[in-house]
């Protein structure tokens, strides 16, 4: 069997940013599984720009963002295996893949980086009645078909959930000759960016209805058209606002669920609000040297947070290697709450003994919050009262916490992240 | 001057089973389907079970159709390679009061020859199916009732009659259908056929065919079924087919294990107009979680990967009609096969070869084949073994469909082999691809080129499911600027 010290699985952006800093920190033995024809995951279809921001202060495209990566990974020697599909982990850190050239086969890995990312819901997770013709995409397969293809999918077009994939897939769409009709969302409020509803329907004057659903697919063979109703505040239909739209193609965007399906065939334990793993402040599972980064842990918004986040568990990842698991013992993992409107955090525990000097929490709220404060208390006392004038579902929040900070509270337990109002 | 000796009208498993048991005999065979493939209909949108056979009322030929399907299923599926199992099934009594109907329904079993039923007490099904509903009284428990792949068994039926000699023709519809000397004349939307003999298995349209050749009328009504399916991670939540007792709290709905390892919950049964009305309904779908739940705890719901609709080709006195219709001879119904007619389907091939192989007086093939295999499923060889067939044919380590693990080699055997797939769904059914938890996002582009590549198609005509049901409809830009180059 062949081993290796580190093996991350999947070569999109978590998977590249973890493998440069691993490799970085000092491990050479390191192999990418990546199951597409080449490196970079959905980055390649994303050919819009508004990437690297954060990471290179300038504005990319998403094959240049991938790219960047792609060029250090190749600098760095860093082996992968393209077009190869891990079939199986096991808890002792077997990994079983397969591509065509090298048949089944299995690898040791000391250390594992779960970097899978996410898949979109489909019209079924979501029960929209009607008929079941062609022409109904969830807004990723579109964008390839589009973007990497150069295949229209259809000519009007009428898109659920306002998640950023459909806002990019309603501007591209526009661009490259289609109508789009109307996006509806059945929230409140969108799923995407405040950029991209800017930037991708108000420029082009597309309809944004919030509090809006699809009641009704018509079209036996091809979508004919769709049925538009208000919802109420349980988000059930409301009788008599139905509102028919004719159009050859309904796109979702409809969010998107972190592909885990390997995880938990290994064990790892899973966080039910993000469906990914929890994970401690190494960004690692409950399964030790098992880490996991990007879309695969929570879902992002911006491409350049799970740049950074991999890095740390890439990094983090050496050190394991590197230490062995001997000397990360010590201290012990003060519990993070999320309540009050804060989803969720990762990590969902830290160890003040070994964590960096820092450590970011991210987390999401679970409703649209104006002029509110991000409160963090350590025990009782409260070490964080910062105010947002605007936060929404759709935009991840972070917050730092320090070793300095949390060594302050000898026996402290819980850490808790919450919302308040002025 | 006749075409065939027989036309089958219908692809469905009533129709591919009445094909292959005839392809037994020296008899010059057709099917026409209206579909670009078989298993479109009622055969494909089902509950995918194959019942006891305590259901059907005592003496009717479904019931003895029903129990000798059950009988032959087993074999049927190692001869001919579909995938089949014997779960079990149990009807779930929640009220003392409804106890006289779960003893009719035993006794019912009894007298339609139906073995090893068995009546349960709580403790027994609780301890079976630890996830039943708490407020469970008793329940019978069938041991020889099972799950089966309806679109595989479909599939093998029409696969192995065609490796027989049965001719198969796709898009075909039967428009109108006349008497002549010595048999009929079909005339279709792809021009007329002539033949001896006419078996009318058209599911939920077989009363409008038997109506164009006789004045005794026959009327079927489309009943829909609504269903979920539910994620693989779930297939465990019962190991049994969980069916509700009809008492006073109405007819409920059944819970099962697929027999790929999802879970199904449904039908509802709802009267429709239209014949393609296979559209699910809000109100449907919220009537299926509502009625999921009484017998089943804890249902998870949030898992559904995928809602769809099929039609129950409903005859007015449920039954199923085969014969000879009485005023127009050498046209033989088989209609109103409603369930239980996917368990009923191998007997029903094997009376309606009966009755055309006496009537014609046919003479037995020598060189039948009675087996025929499926397309290989990788998942069911040995490591090594898989390492093997990769090195003599690398598309098996290709994954396509990441969800249910399909290879190319698989989709490149599900089109080539007889009466190939050709649109997304034929691949679909015969391979899985897309039937998973992402629906065909990720691996549809792929299974477009590779259908493209072996079909010599181009990427336009390509179809979910036959007609004009294409994917994509242009190139990027492809009507911008048009008006500017004139």
């Amino acid at each position: 069997m062949k081993q290796y010290d580190i093996v991350i699985i999947g070569g999109g952006p978590a998977g590249l940013a973890a493998a440069v800093s691993a490799k970085k920190s000092g491990v050479d033995s390191i192999l990418i599984l990546e199951r597409d024809k080449e490196l970079g995951g959905i980055l390649n279809q994303c050919i819009h720009n508004g990437f690297g921001l954060h990471t290179f202060k300038e504005e990319l495209t998403g094959p240049e963002y991938a790219g960047r990566f792609i060029d250090q990974a190749e600098e760095l020697q860093i082996e992968y295996k393209l077009n190869t599909m891990v079939m199986d982990i096991r808890a002792d850190k077997v990994v079983t893949a397969m591509n065509s050239a090298d048949g089944l086969f299995e690898i040791q890995a000391k250390a594992i980086v779960l970097a899978m990312g996410c898949r979109e819901r489909s019209r079924g997770a979501l029960n929209i009645p009607g008929y079941r013709p062609s022409g109904i995409f969830s807004a990723g397969t579109a964008q390839r078909l589009v973007n990497m293809e150069g295949y229209l999918p259809g000519r009007e077009v009428v898109i659920l959930g306002s998640g950023d994939i459909g806002l990019i897939m309603a501007r591209r769409m526009t661009f490259e000759g289609a109508k789009v009709k109307v996006v509806a969302e059945l929230m409140p409020y969108s799923g995407g960016l405040k950029r991209n509803i800017v930037q991708c329907l108000d420029d082009y004057g597309i309809p944004l209805k919030l509090s809006h659903t699809v009641v009704d697919i018509k079209g036996k063979e091809r979508v004919e058209g769709v049925t538009l109703a208000e919802v109420d505040s349980k988000g059930k239909p409301i009788p008599g606002t139905e509102e028919y739209y004719s159009c050859d193609t309904l796109l979702l965007s409809v969010g998107l669920i972190p592909e885990n399906e390997l995880s938990g065939g290994m064990g790892v334990e899973m966080n039910p609000v993000t469906s990914g793993p929890k994970v401690n402040e190494s960004l690692e599972t409950n399964i030790e040297g098992v880490f996991a980064c990007g879309n695969v842990l929570h879902v992002h918004d911006l491409v350049d947070f799970v740049s950074e986040e991999a890095a740390a568990a890439g990094k983090n990842a050496a050190a394991y290697v590197k230490a062995g698991a001997e000397k990360r013992k010590g201290g012990k993992e003060i519990m993070l709450k999320a309540v009050d409107g804060v989803r969720y955090t990762v990590p969902v525990a830290i160890n003040p003994e070994r964590m960096e000097e820092t450590v970011t929490v991210r987390f999401r709220v679970g409703n649209v919050y104006k002029n509110c404060y991000i409160c963090v208390y350590l025990g009782e006392e409260r070490v964080l009262h910062r105010k947002r004038q605007i936060m929404a579902p759709g935009e991840m929040e972070e917050i730092k916490l320090t070793k300095e900070q949390l060594l302050q509270y000898a026996d402290l337990k819980e850490i808790t992240v919450k919302i308040e109002e002025a | 001057m006749f075409d065939y000796d027989v036309i089958i009208i219908g692809g469905g498993v009533a129709g591919s089973a009445s094909a292959r048991e005839l392809s037994r005999y020296k008899v010059k065979a057709c099917v026409i389907e209206k579909e670009e493939d078989v298993c479109c209909g009622t055969s494909k949108a089902n509950s995918a079970i194959v019942h006891a056979g305590y259901d059907a009322a005592q003496g009717s030929l479904m019931a003895k159709l029903n129990v000798r399907g059950n009988q032959m299923m087993e074999e049927l599926s190692k001869e001919l390679d579909f995938p089949f199992k014997k779960n079990g099934s149990l009807v779930v009594c929640l009220h003392e009061e409804d106890m006289p109907n779960l003893q009719a329904l035993y006794d019912r079993g009894v007298a339609n020859g139906v073995k090893e039923l068995r009546i349960l007490s709580r403790e027994e099904v609780l301890e079976m199916e630890p996830n039943l509903s708490d407020e469970v009284y008793a329940a019978l428990y069938a041991p020889t009732a099972g799950i089966v792949c309806p679109f595989h068994l479909n599939i093998a039926l029409a696969e192995n009659a065609n490796m027989n000699g049965v001719e198969f023709k796709f898009n075909t519809e039967v428009h109108d259908i006349k008497k002549i000397d010595g048999g009929y004349e079909l005339i279709t939307n792809q021009g007329v056929y002539r033949t001896k003999y006419v078996v009318n298995a058209a599911g939920v349209y077989a009363d409008e065919i038997h109506n164009m050749v006789s004045e005794r009328k026959i009327h079927i009504t489309a009943r829909r079924g609504d269903y979920c399916l539910l994620d693989k991670s779930t297939g465990n939540h019962v190991k049994k087919t969980i069916f509700a007792l009809p008492g006073k709290y109405g007819k409920g709905v059944l819970v099962a294990p697929t027999i790929h390892g999802n879970l199904i919950v449904g039908p509802t049964a709802i009267d429709v107009e239209d014949k393609e009305g296979t559209n699910t309904t809000r109100a449907g779908i919220d009537e299926l979680i509502q009625k999921a739940g009484m017998n089943v705890k804890n249902l998870p719901m949030r898992q559904v990967i995928t809602s769809f609709a099929g039609l129950r080709a409903h005859e007015d006195h449920h039954e199923f009609i085969i014969g000879e219709v009485e005023d127009a001879e050498g046209f033989i119904d088989c209609a109103g096969i409603e369930s239980p007619g996917l368990t009923s389907c191998p007997a029903i091939g094997e009376m309606v070869a009966d009755i055309v192989s006496e009537k014609m007086q046919l003479e037995k093939k020598d060189n039948f084949i009675a087996r025929r295999k499926g397309i290989l499923n990788p998942d069911t060889l040995s490591k090594e073994e898989r390492a093997d067939l990769i090195k003599k044919n690398p598309a098996y380590g290709n994954i396509i469909c990441r969800c249910e693990m399909v290879t190319e080699g698989e989709i490149l055997d599900a089109i080539h082999r007889p009466l190939g797939a050709k649109s997304l769904d034929g691949v679909k059914r015969r391979t899985r691809a897309g039937m998973g938890r992402c629906q065909a996002g990720f691996c549809s582009p792929r299974t477009m080129e590779i259908l493209a590549r072996e079909c010599n198609m181009s990427m336009f005509d390509i179809t979910k499911s036959g007609g004009n049901s294409k994917i994509v409809v242009g190139t990027n830009k492809d009507t911008l600027g048009k008006g500017m180059l004139k």
